[in-house]
């Protein structure tokens, strides 16, 4: 729909470019590749370089220190549970609004993908700003929260819906056009062949969209891991509490601890070149099988 | 969608992934979004215009908007370049460079942030030979406009490289056979085909840098009137308790947003126009 | 504009695409490359219009004479039917045509008003005038082939090149759009070379048919010699049905005009399935002896699927559906054939 956060693997076939009526002049592909090579090192190579070479500027053992802080534990800590309830929620969400999508007609169906992509078009920060309204101190269940003294904005369950909002999609966008793709042959032949519903789901239809599933499920980990606007208006900063990792990095960096900043945001480098990596070989391995 | 109706109706489970799917989606998303709409509702018009157009809050769209259509711009520029290169010529790490154009999605909004402040300070690897020539791009329009080109870089790459991918050699050819040169054939065919992708990965660039706020509040220097722009205005609103005009100004952006959002999808079914058969 | 290829050479990677074909096409000539895929006919023709070059040192393209074999696509003055069309989609059908004059160089660009005059009279010929102002996507499969063929002639070709002209449509559509070509070349009288899989196309209307196979070209000729006169086993089978026997199954008085005494030779006889004849078993004289295993008589020919009783081969037969009434035959009949007209690679053994 919308707003494709990445290219749709199903897409990504390479053609050999053999063709001589297609080929540039030899200086043209020079040329262009100098352009592109140069325009990407610039823009992404040295940023990534500069996080690891700032996060040991003090030293291995500045580094490890850095890391080893209770705060930066404490951040690390509250990150992966936020992941843990954030991720698993949306790939329900998605598996369930994909089923309910791809499998069956309904009036509204395209008004429901289109609400589905909603999140993306929302600012982070206003991602975060709509839950102070509806949880805040001020908001619509504010007083009745305080009275029966539960917390939600400036607590770890704001900082989870934060990161649920902004990581809304990622899973169903994945897996519906797969789905609709699909089409319902197969689920059909499990249901005639006697197959009950769920055994359909598990043994038909999982297994087919197993590998955009992980894709989806990558892309959301990265991204409900290292949201920093929409965590940071709910979060209420406090140290050791309710700071995720995205934001003990800023709270180093505005106290000038450079080092310290770039240590506990190389952890973050990692995991996002680490997203890179699974996400380039679930590409390829879809498209070796497709 | 040959299946009949039957077919259709005969696996199970409508009622239980539909009704989830809608509840969830009503907790999650509609119910706060709409907060933001009907608590804006509750605001007579005069406070509404005195929030939302306050000369700090249009300076901060000033530079919102215009380092956002700036970015997205050099993105359509530099995206097709690398998209053509990426689909067209063969060199040697092309794979990692192509999962490489990927970073700005995956790589933590603070984190870029960061590093693009670092790296363009005036002890930054870039700054350094920068700021001598007289310079300036932290703490300027420029550092806002150089976070919003990396957050949006993957974009026109990513729309453009498919349709790249996808476009028969032969119109090429025939191009060619018909006497045209290289030039008239990458200006009167390949880029009139290659437009809808352009423009839509130009639009969710910019859509995405307006909403920006990570990459930006570390390199831009934050200065009102200057260099504060609209997801920071938006906090500061909230840290002084000022909800009514944060939410104002967040109505402004999420309209502006879903407008974007509807051309988006108007230029998808134009780039299908031509194509549907 | 004849056109000439000596000792094409063309490799992709290890696979051999062309191994040293020769091609001579004379002027105003409709020619059908005809082949089964991977036999290196669309290379040939890509090569010859300067979309694909020949190995270096290998070969020469000559048109008219004149050496093009290094001259590139665009100047060599070739219209090109690609396959699928490959209309440009963002322009209107009348845009599509009028594209080979609107790229001119200033100085040779007609004006807009010749451009759209030349542009209309293209389109009326291919009987699309209606249509100028519609897009490609509006199209039927149809109109979108003489679109394209409107498009190739708008620059005044001097050949014209048809890659797969009809293979990407119906078969209704197919068989009135090459009849259609057949009308248009007479009238054009362009010299035209098109690629096809389809030996009934190919025959129906080329002037000649070249035949390759494997990198070579097996034989070239008009679509009567090509048929009656195959040059090899490979053109024989792909000319039509055709019955490959054991030539021993054939040895004693098997055949007319073959003495009972002559030694059953080696290697394979060929033979039609309508140069078979069917007579009832009882009639006695010579023939093979053969049972009739299936029958079928939708068509306006009857197939007999036979099996023979000596060798149990299995033959096809077509015969006419009064003769199959006359022979009121059955599943399992005991029948013979006698072959009217066979053929054999054989060196030493011709009819």
């Amino acid at each position: 729909m919308a707003v494709p956060t990445t290219a749709p693997f199903a897409n990504r076939h390479v053609r050999p470019a053999t063709h001589r009526a297609n080929r540039d002049p030899a200086w043209a592909r020079w040329a262009l590749t100098a352009v592109a090579l140069v325009f990407l090192a610039f823009f992404l190579v040295l940023p990534l370089l500069a996080v690891f070479a700032q996060a040991f500027a003090k030293g291995g053992a500045y580094f490890l220190a850095a890391i080893r802080e209770p705060e930066a534990l404490a951040s690390i800590r509250l990150t992966l549970f936020t992941v843990a309830v954030a991720v698993p929620s949306n790939v329900v969400f998605g598996v369930a609004a994909a089923w309910a999508i791809a499998k069956f007609r309904f009036p509204g169906k395209s008004l429901l993908t289109t609400l589905i992509d909603l999140p993306f078009a929302v600012s982070p920060v206003i991602s975060g700003l709509i839950y102070v309204l509806v949880f805040g101190a001020q908001g619509w269940f504010g007083p009745w929260l305080i009275e029966h003294n539960i917390r939600i904005i400036f607590a770890v369950p704001g900082i989870i819906l934060a990161t649920t909002f902004v990581t809304f999609p990622f899973v169903a966008r994945e897996l519906i056009p797969l789905m609709q793709a699909q089409g319902t042959d197969e689920e059909y032949s499990a249901v005639t062949l006697g197959a009950s519903g769920w055994q359909t789901f598990w043994r038909v239809t999982l297994p087919n969209i197993r590998w955009g599933l992980l894709y989806g499920i990558i892309l959301c980990n990265a991204r409900a891991m290292g949201e920093f606007g929409a965590v940071s208006v709910v979060s209420g900063h406090i140290r050791g509490e309710t700071n995720t990792m995205p934001l003990h990095v800023e709270i180093l960096y505005n106290e000038y601890n450079i080092a310290g900043a770039f240590a506990v945001a190389s952890l973050l480098a990692l995991l996002a070149l680490a997203t890179l990596v699974l996400k380039s070989l679930v590409e390829w391995r879809q498209t070796g099988t497709a | 969608m040959a299946s009949p109706r039957d077919s259709r109706s005969i696996l199970p489970g409508f009622g239980l992934s539909l009704g989830f799917t809608l509840a969830y989606l009503g907790l999650i998303v509609l119910v706060p979004l709409s907060a933001a709409f009907i608590r804006t509702a509750g605001m007579s018009w005069h406070d509404f215009v005195v929030a939302v157009a306050s000369p700090r809050v249009i300076a901060a769209y000033r530079l919102s908007f215009g380092a956002s259509l700036a970015a997205g711009f050099v993105n359509m520029v530099f995206g097709l370049v690398v998209a053509w290169v990426l689909v067209r010529y063969s060199f040697p790490g092309k794979r990692i460079v192509d999962a490489l154009v990927d970073l700005p999605f995956a790589l933590p909004t603070a984190v870029a942030g960061i590093a693009l402040t670092s790296l363009y300070s005036p002890h930054g690897w870039i700054g350094r030979w920068l700021v001598p020539l007289g310079f300036k791009v932290a703490f300027t329009w420029t550092g806002v406009f150089v976070a919003l080109t990396f957050i949006g870089l993957p974009f026109v790459v990513r729309t453009v490289q498919p349709v790249l991918q996808e476009l028969e050699p032969e119109i090429e050819e025939a191009s060619s056979t018909l006497g045209a040169s290289r030039i008239q054939t990458v200006t009167r065919i390949l880029l009139p085909e290659l437009m809808p992708s352009l423009l839509t990965g130009f639009a969710l660039a910019f859509a995405r840098a307006l909403g920006e706020y990570g990459s930006v509040v570390f390199i831009s220097g934050n200065m009102p009137m200057k260099t504060e722009i609209v997801p920071l205005l938006i906090i500061t609103k909230l840290e002084q308790y000022d909800y009514r005009g944060a939410t104002a100004i967040a109505v402004v952006m999420l309209v502006s947003s879903f407008v974007l959002l509807l051309l988006i999808n108007l230029l998808q079914k134009w780039s299908r126009r031509y194509h549907a058969i | 504009m004849s056109i000439e290829a000596h000792g094409i050479r063309k490799k992709f990677g290890a696979y051999t695409a062309l191994d040293g074909v020769d091609l001579n096409v004379p002027q105003g000539k409709l020619v059908a490359l005809l082949g089964p895929s991977g036999s290196g006919k669309t290379t040939l023709l890509r090569i010859i219009a300067g979309l694909e070059f020949p190995d270096p040192g290998s070969g020469r393209v000559l048109f008219h004479g004149e050496d093009v074999t290094d001259v590139p696509a665009g100047k060599r003055r070739v219209g090109f039917v690609f396959q699928h069309y490959a209309l440009f989609k963002h322009m209107s059908v009348f845009e599509n045509v009028a594209f080979g004059l609107r790229v001119r160089k200033r100085s040779h660009r007609p004006t807009n008003a010749s451009i759209a005059e030349r542009a209309h009279r293209l389109l009326e010929l291919v009987q699309l005038d209606g249509l100028a102002g519609r897009y490609p996507s509006q199209l039927s499969g149809g109109e979108r082939q003489r679109v394209a063929l409107a498009r190739a002639l708008a620059v005044e070709p001097k050949v014209l090149l048809l890659d797969e002209p009809f293979g990407a449509l119906d078969a209704r559509v197919r068989k009135d759009l090459r009849r259609w070509l057949r009308r248009f070349h007479d009238e054009i009288q362009l010299t035209t070379i098109f690629v096809t899989h389809d030996q009934e196309e190919a025959l129906e209307i080329a002037d000649e048919v070249v035949i390759m196979n494997k990198a070579h070209v097996e034989q070239v000729g008009t679509p009567q010699q090509v048929y009656d006169k195959p040059a090899s086993p490979f053109v024989y089978q792909f000319l039509g049905n055709v019955n490959v026997l054991r030539a021993p199954a054939l040895a004693g008085s098997l055949r007319r005009g073959l003495r009972p005494d002559e030694p059953a030779p080696d290697g394979q006889i060929f033979v039609r399935p309508h140069d078979i004849e069917v007579t009832p078993h009882d009639a006695g004289g010579s023939g093979l002896s053969a049972i009739v295993r299936h029958i079928h008589a939708a068509g306006p020919q009857a197939r007999l699927l036979v099996e023979q009783v000596q060798t149990r081969e299995h033959v096809e037969v077509e015969i006419s559906r009064s003769e199959l009434t006359d022979l009121n035959l059955r599943v399992n009949d005991l029948i013979r054939l006698r072959l009217r007209q066979t053929h054999s690679f054989d060196e030493d053994y011709a009819i």
